[in-house]
């Protein structure tokens, strides 16, 4: 257990004291918020959507949680070329460990980062359900959990950053975008519906949609299931790729 | 205290280490030298449980480090080739990371911190980020974490490179008085032949994978008839210039998948 404690204490202590980054990677939830939240709103309500800042923060939220998630999986490519990975590999405890205490620590992170979009989204006139805030904050893990396990699974076999565009290009935003974030899954094309429903960030997101704002397109039940699966599966393929990273 | 007989790696048909064997004495300091991608990393990496070798013996301790990983890898202490400290965290923070790691209990742990950065000068910078240290207090802070566990050996991968000579000189006093008052194993690797003959009670030397020559710094200089150790490495190991990627044992396993890659 102190393995697992000081590893995520390793990397709350980055977080909190890397201000820039934390700054920088609320610019494009931002964007997101207030651009298409104030842009698209008018659209949204004529077509007898209700409002859009009510529909689009608790996706904007999920993908906060989505790429600090991932690029902290994928931080273990910085601690590969700058030379950490090397002292915790050599240490004599087992590497799942080692995985657990850096993948809490990324979706630690995550989550707060994902808690500071939700303030920001109150601010700008979204109205959570507060007594479902807990529900809230079991998604908002669930989805942190998820995707730092896939980042930390990408990373164990990536030696360098020459391979993040491409993941960032044909995965992250592929995953973003397909999700039901931005729009309402209940009336897409089937071939969109069908991308959307192996999309685990979809469950994510609906999951956090129906725990802030009561709506929901797969069920509360589903989604739970979903994420739990699929966050073990994805802990379990990290776990096994980190096992086998050699330096 | 380090035995290894017949110590073979290849990747493919790439053959990184070829039959090597040697033993290092308890309470010795053993230099192992080589020009670049002679095989000196590959056979660190092989003694430290970072790489499993294709064939032979290694012994740590007693133990192999193949089937004992853990507890061969409590008895040694290890600073690598290039740095390893996280910049972000402080110097304390960085030891008090190491010590968790390695199961040291909190308040011995906090003691050794304490003991550890005065003896390597850094008491003063305890709570300054790494980042800002220089190379010479970033190297002193990676000896220092790599005792904080009571290691028996210490494996240093050439330490003082990129040192000025006044660091230089104070890091292998240290080492040297760790050597003498704590009796600790010394395996070091380094491209400076002087620090070797001054410090190393024995040398082996290590050339395409293979050890060419072992013996006191006096027996080896006698064996090639050279007055000075870096005329006697030259002698052994020729003259011309060998180059090394950037990460000698990935470049390997990399030639080695496109050889399989290519049949």
């Amino acid at each position: 257990m102190n393995t697992i404690y000081i590893l995520w204490l390793r990397q709350l202590k980055r977080y909190v004291r890397s201000k820039p980054r934390m700054v920088a990677s609320l610019g494009q939830p931002l964007l997101f918020l207030l651009g298409l939240g104030f842009g698209f709103g008018p659209v949204f309500a004529k077509a007898g959507q209700g409002n859009y800042i009510q529909f689009l923060a608790p996706g904007v939220i999920a993908m906060t949680i989505l790429f600090t998630s991932i690029f902290s999986g994928i931080e273990l490519i910085f601690d590969r070329q700058f030379g950490f990975l090397k002292e915790m590999l050599v240490a004599p405890v087992p590497r799942i460990l080692l995985m657990i205490g850096r993948t809490l620590g990324g979706a630690t992170t995550a989550m707060m980062q994902g808690l500071i979009v939700l303030a920001i989204s109150v601010i700008a006139g979204f109205r959570p359900a507060v007594a479902a805030l807990p529900a809230g904050l079991l998604y908002m893990a669930l989805i942190a959990i998820l995707f730092t396990a896939l980042g930390t699974a990408i990373a164990s076999v990536l030696s360098d950053f020459q391979g993040f565009q491409f993941v960032m290009n044909f995965l992250v935003m592929p995953v973003f975008f397909l999700s039901g974030a931005l729009f309402p899954l209940s009336n897409v094309p089937s071939v969109l519906g069908a991308l959307a429903a192996i999309d685990p960030l979809s469950y994510g997101v609906d999951g956090l949609r129906l725990a802030l704002t009561g709506v929901t397109h797969f069920g509360g039940t589903l989604d739970l299931a979903v994420l739990s699966i699929v966050a073990v599966i994805f802990m379990v393929v990290g776990g096994r790729l980190f096992n086998r990273i050699q330096l | 205290m380090i035995r290894v007989d017949n110590l073979i790696k290849t990747y493919g048909e790439i053959h990184a280490v070829r039959d090597i064997s040697f033993h290092v004495a308890q309470g010795g300091i053993f230099a192992f030298l080589g020009p670049n991608g002679a095989g000196k990393t590959t056979t660190i990496k092989m003694l430290t449980t970072l790489l499993r070798p294709t064939s032979g013996k290694v012994e740590i301790d007693g133990l192999d480090p193949a089937t004992h990983q853990h507890e061969v890898r409590k008895r040694f202490g290890i600073v690598f080739q290039d740095a390893s400290l996280d910049e972000e965290l402080t110097a304390f923070e960085n030891m008090d990371l190491h010590g968790a790691l390695y199961g040291v209990p909190k308040k011995l742990r906090n003691d050794r911190i304490d003991m550890l950065l005065k003896l390597f000068e850094l008491a003063e910078r305890r709570n300054h980020p790494v980042k800002q240290f220089s190379g010479g207090m970033k190297r002193r802070l990676e000896i220092a974490r790599s005792l904080l566990h009571t290691p028996k050996i210490i494996f240093l991968d050439e330490p003082t490179l990129g040192l000025d000579p006044q660091t230089r000189n104070q890091l292998w006093a240290h080492v040297r008085k760790l050597n003498e008052e704590e009796r600790v194993t010394v395996f070091l690797t380094t491209h400076y032949m002087e620090e070797a003959d001054r410090v190393a009670h024995r040398i082996a030397i290590i050339d395409h994978g293979q050890i060419v020559a072992q013996g006191t710094s006096a027996e080896l200089k006698r064996q090639t008839g050279a007055e000075t150790l870096e005329q006697a490495f030259l002698a052994l190991t020729g003259s011309s210039i060998r180059e090394e990627a950037a990460d000698a044992t990935a470049g390997m396993r990399n030639m080695a998948k496109m050889f399989r890659g290519s049949r």
